[in-house]
């Protein structure tokens, strides 16, 4: 069985591409070869910058011969439809085959597909396979219509066995595929022919090619690595740069120079993503003074002075980046030293987004709401009104305006510069987080205040303006932000009713877009007074607005109308951000259902503590018999009430119970009432679905013993008002009529 | 090729060994275009030739002005006048990365000591509704050229593509000469009679366009300018594509695309006076991209871009 040697061979591949282009390249031949019948042994997939290579092992030499019968039209049926039935199999009639059926003599043809030979199929394929490769973005050049990533120069696709190897023969847009390639650009000897995939990559280092990506890695990180080490050094370990760095060369060289003591004093970080962003070096680390004291570059080849001018050219392209960064550093020093007054200013120039005004009146706003966040979070209300009035300062320095992603952390150098108090200064660092779901949340009271405020008002501005996500577009990362806000409540337990602030700075957005300085302004401090006291926007708002003496604005009118179903609408975008959350928790969906369904469903942690315990209650066999019980009696309620038209729910009487099993379902719900509303109360569910679950024996017994629908009416009605109790109770946890089995 | 084993010895030296070395491969050599452009692709020589089924080979030198990046000539590498060396191939010839390699060795970059890479970097023109793929190219980390295949200009397909290469000629010579701040470069040859650094002739004149740029320009006047040049190339191009003078067809596409160039350094003057809000800014790029557009649409129905009758 022969093996397969593709390699397409191009001008330099873009390093974040190389890795899933290998990959495609492998998934999309070894697929369409199978499909076509030929099935190998093993795969493997390369890439370098300039090169991608698929190497099949145990190939089919050619495809099975296939054999299909196919049935045909009844013997004796009209000429017509046999001939009709021939073309169709690509048969003759002499191939015909009579057969007896349960309905009588019919036709029977054998069609062969015959195997087709391995280059036949790899020729289709891997045009195909060129012809449609998935690339991010794609090019033409010259006169030609192929594209590909960049310019294609050669393919070279052979099979091999022990007898020799062939070219495939293939033609893409006038690229003749052949057997040979070449390897380094600057260290290569020119184009050579290969016989197999091990001579390809023998040859290919000769050439100075190492042709496995991760090889390249390793080498660079081993030399590095040990380069650092023979100074006492440590490299400051990045895996997407090495990566990155392993796809810019085909024979990495690692070399390791110095900083300028001047630029020593730079914070790390700035050091680092300067060196890592502009000139992909890595950072070298001294252990003793926790300072970036060296840098490691990869050369793209070695040199007769052992990269001596490689590494005096890269130090001296460091040294004007970084003469850029201190002089960034130095000035932004000399504002935050000033109190950052002209930052806080500019950022009132600034367009945030056009129909959400100002980053200076974003701030303003999410600073109010952040003041509100003090008794949730227990901080001092100014310290983080002063936090969330800094956190965004840093937008307007020289160094995130040249590195954005050094926001917040530039912040905190800034803040403490400015000589703000340490936790002024991490909440400048770490309002920002959580971004992902794997980054860790914040868990000081002024941090989490400011993350909040930040991440709220962002969510409600989009939901005022409407612009919500929909489908697989969020270009505001509002799903992001809304996780941020479940992970930050949950993670810090914090308890709050999410309705009021949303309506709170709902409210604040409205005003922002049609504030007419005068009545809105003295509406909104009366709005605000009562959604802080009542907590809810709806009724309380409108009795303010009811009383205002005179014609309300329009707009006014409006926001009575619009901000609750806001409001409402946003909530549901967080049930369901938070459903996604849990269920990646495990817990059940119908679960999260039934407690979404309680009172209070926008106290996070309310709601998950009730749907982690019902979850977990679930799983017990206390919680089957809840379950069971509960639906029995709630199934035959529901049918009594389809049918009378009424809702049981008046207290049932011990007095007219005939049966023991009925006085003991009495007496057990008599005994567990209390304790059950106790435990609701203090939500201790656990404790409360464990008092329900007592009630699963006496419900079977009652059931056994009795007939619900007595003939008596008394009976009957007292009977369902017994079970309109139990059920009632068991819904003080959650609508368990959600739960599903 | 000229005197590749020496090394140039100064700024002038490395203009007129790429002019040679572009010359010998084929290229016409032009001259830079008379107006006040950004970069070199806005010479016609690139933006409208690029356009169109027929053939070009162009190399030139492009004196570009960007007025934001003026520092009154004493930052060490940023100017708002500086010189671009520009080539365009159409189509792309398959060898063009060996051939701008040797190019590189012309001006004295010696391949075996050097670390060179090609670093992905997409470009894209908002203004001239542009973009392509290909690189920055690095030497020892240092990026001494933008190569790209054109994709797209004027919002038209380009078929065949270019191949475009640009050389940022002071920061390129800046390394080459082993200079640190550009007003010290050699002009001309540094044991000439009368021996010229970069600063005896661009110095003076860096700090009178920064202070005319940040603080002076009349912002109404220019403002009235962009409407004007935008006004008069739309004007131009409505006009009737035969003469009624000489009865031939003459489509003006030349003179309209200089009022889209006009505009669009008007505009650049505009935004470095801080006139130019983030939202405005965009709209103002949006307008110059339309008359690009526009200016396309014209030149593929000339002769030059590829019409026939």
């Amino acid at each position: 069985m022969p093996d397969l040697l593709i390699e397409l061979f191009s001008e330099e591949i873009p390093a974040r591409m190389q890795a899933k282009a290998a990959d495609d390249l492998r998934k999309r031949v070894t697929d369409g070869l199978v499909e076509a019948g030929l099935t190998y042994a093993g795969a493997q997939a390369f890439s370098t910058p300039r090169r991608l290579t698929l190497a099949l092992e145990g190939l089919l030499a050619e495809s099975p011969t296939v054999r299909e019968e196919r049935k045909g039209p009844k013997v004796g049926a009209p000429d017509k439809a046999i001939e009709g039935f021939l073309r169709g199999a690509g048969v003759s009639r002499d191939d015909l085959e009579e057969r007896e059926t349960p309905k009588g003599a019919v036709y029977f043809a054998t069609i062969t597909k015959p195997g087709r030979a391995a280059e036949e199929i790899v020729a289709e394929v891997l045009e195909d396979t060129v012809r449609n490769f998935p690339w991010p973005k794609s090019m033409r050049w010259g006169a030609g219509s192929l594209r590909w990533v960049r310019p294609l120069h050669s393919i070279l696709c052979i099979l091999s066995n022990e007898a020799g190897a062939s070219v495939v023969p293939l033609d893409i847009d006038g690229i003749k595929a052949g057997d040979t390639t070449e390897g380094h650009r600057f260290m290569g000897t020119g184009r050579f022919a290969v016989a197999s995939f091990e001579d390809y990559e023998a040859k290919l280092k000769r050439d100075k090619v190492i042709l496995s990506a991760d090889e390249r890695a390793e080498h660079i990180w081993n030399d590095a690595t040990n380069m650092a080490f023979a100074q006492g050094m440590e490299i400051v370990e990045d895996q997407g740069l090495l990566k990155e760095v392993a796809g810019l060369v085909e024979w990495p060289v690692v070399l390791m120079g110095d900083i300028a003591e001047d630029f020593l004093g730079l914070p790390p970080e700035v050091l680092q993503t300067s060196m890592k962003e502009h000139q992909k070096f890595f950072s070298v680390k001294n252990p003793k003074t926790g300072r970036i004291e060296k840098f490691v570059t990869v050369a793209n080849r070695e040199t007769a002075d052992h990269g001596a001018t490689i590494l005096a050219g890269n130090q001296k392209v460091l040294f004007a980046r970084l003469s850029d960064a201190k002089f960034f550093w130095e000035n932004d020093l000399r504002v935050a030293k000033a109190g950052a007054a002209p930052w806080l200013e500019s950022l009132g120039n600034v367009t945030f987004h056009n129909k959400l005004g100002t980053q200076g009146a974003r701030i303003e706003r999410f600073a109010g709401l952040a003041r509100e966040l003090a008794e949730v979070v227990g901080a001092d209300a100014d310290v983080i009104e002063q936090a969330a009035k800094f956190a965004k300062a840093d937008l307007s320095s020289e160094m995130v305006y040249e590195f954005p992603e050094l926001q917040g952390l530039m912040g905190r150098y800034y803040a403490e510069a400015a000589g703000l108090s340490a936790e002024v200064a991490a909440a400048a660092e770490e309002h920002y987080s959580p971004l992902g779901p794997s980054d860790d949340v914040p868990t000081a009271p002024v941090s989490v205040a400011v993350a909040l405020a930040d991440k709220l008002d962002t969510l409600t501005g989009f939901w005022a303006i409407d612009e919500k996500p929909t489908g697989s577009k969020d270009p505001f990362a509002l799903r992001r932000a809304a996780l941020g806000v479940i992970r930050l409540v949950l993670e810090n337990d914090l308890r709050m009713n999410l309705d009021k602030y949303f309506d709170m700075q709902l409210l604040r957005h409205e005003i922002a877009q049609n504030g007419d300085g005068g009545v809105a302004e003295a509406l909104m401090e009366d709005m605000e007074r009562e959604i802080a006291d009542h907590g809810v926007f709806g009724a309380a708002v409108r009795t303010v607005l009811d009383a205002f003496d005179g014609d309300l604005p329009e707009h006014i009118e409006e926001i009575k109308q619009s901000v609750p179903d806001t409001s409402r609408d946003l909530l549901g975008f967080f049930h369901d951000r938070l459903k996604v959350h849990l269920r990646d928790e495990g817990i059940r969906h119908d679960v999260i259902d039934a407690c979404l369904e309680m009172p209070g469903n926008d106290d996070l942690v309310l709601l998950v503590k009730r749907a982690e315990a019902l979850g977990a209650f679930l799983g017990t066999e206390d919680g089957e018999n809840l379950v069971q019980g509960f639906k029995r009696a709630n199934n035959i309620l529901t049918q009594a009430e389809e049918k009378d038209g009424v809702e049981y729910s008046f207290g049932a009487d011990v007095k007219y119970a005939e049966d023991d099993s009925e006085t003991a379902l009495f007496e057990a719900l008599a005994a567990q009432e209390g304790p059950i509303a106790a435990a609701i109360e203090a939500e201790d569910f656990a404790a409360a679905m464990a008092g329900m679950a007592t009630l699963r024996a006496p419900i079977d017994a009652f059931f056994e013993a009795v007939q619900v629908n007595a003939e008596n009416e008394i009976v009957r009605r007292n009977r369902l008002n017994l079970l309109g109790q139990i059920r009632k109770i068991c819904l003080g946890v959650a609508d368990l009529t959600r739960i599903e089995g | 090729m000229a005197t590749p084993d020496k090394k140039p010895q100064s700024f002038q030296e490395i203009i007129l060994r790429l002019q040679n070395y572009w010359a010998e491969k084929g290229c016409a050599v032009m001259q830079p275009y008379d107006m006040e452009v950004g970069a070199g692709t806005f010479h016609p020589a690139t933006t409208l030739r690029s356009l169109g089924s027929k053939p070009w080979a162009a190399a030139y030198v492009q004196p570009s002005r960007r007025p934001t990046d003026g520092r009154y000539g004493e930052n060490p590498n940023r100017l708002q006048h500086y010189y671009q060396y520009q080539v365009l191939i159409k189509p792309s010839p398959p060898d063009l990365q060996a051939l701008y390699l040797g190019s590189l060795e012309a001006i004295g970059i010696d391949m075996d000591l050097h670390d060179i890479r090609f670093v992905e970097d997409d470009w894209e023109s908002p203004t001239l509704g542009a973009w392509g793929l290909g690189w920055e190219v690095w030497c020892d980390g240092m990026e001494v050229s933008q190569f790209t295949y054109f994709q797209q200009v004027g919002g038209h397909d380009c078929h065949p593509v270019s191949g475009e290469l640009t050389y940022g000629l002071e920061r390129l010579a800046m390394y080459v000469l082993g200079i640190d701040h550009v007003m010290d470069m050699p002009f001309n040859a540094p044991d000439s009679p009368i021996a010229l650094k970069y600063g005896d002739v661009f110095r003076q004149t860096e700090q009178e366009y920064s202070r005319w740029n940040f603080d002076v320009a009349n912002t109404d006047v220019l403002l009235k300018q962009f409407e004007e040049a935008e006004a008069e190339c739309e004007k131009i191009l409505a006009e009737e594509h035969v003469d009624p003078k000489t009865g031939k067809r003459i489509i003006m596409a030349h003179p309209a695309y200089d009022q889209c160039i006009k505009a669009s350094h008007l505009f650049n003057l505009l935004d470095a006076r801080g006139v130019i809000s983030v939202t405005e800014r965009q709209a103002y790029i949006g307008r110059v991209r339309a008359l690009a557009k526009q200016c396309a649409d014209a030149f593929v129905q000339t002769e030059a871009g590829g019409y026939v009758a």
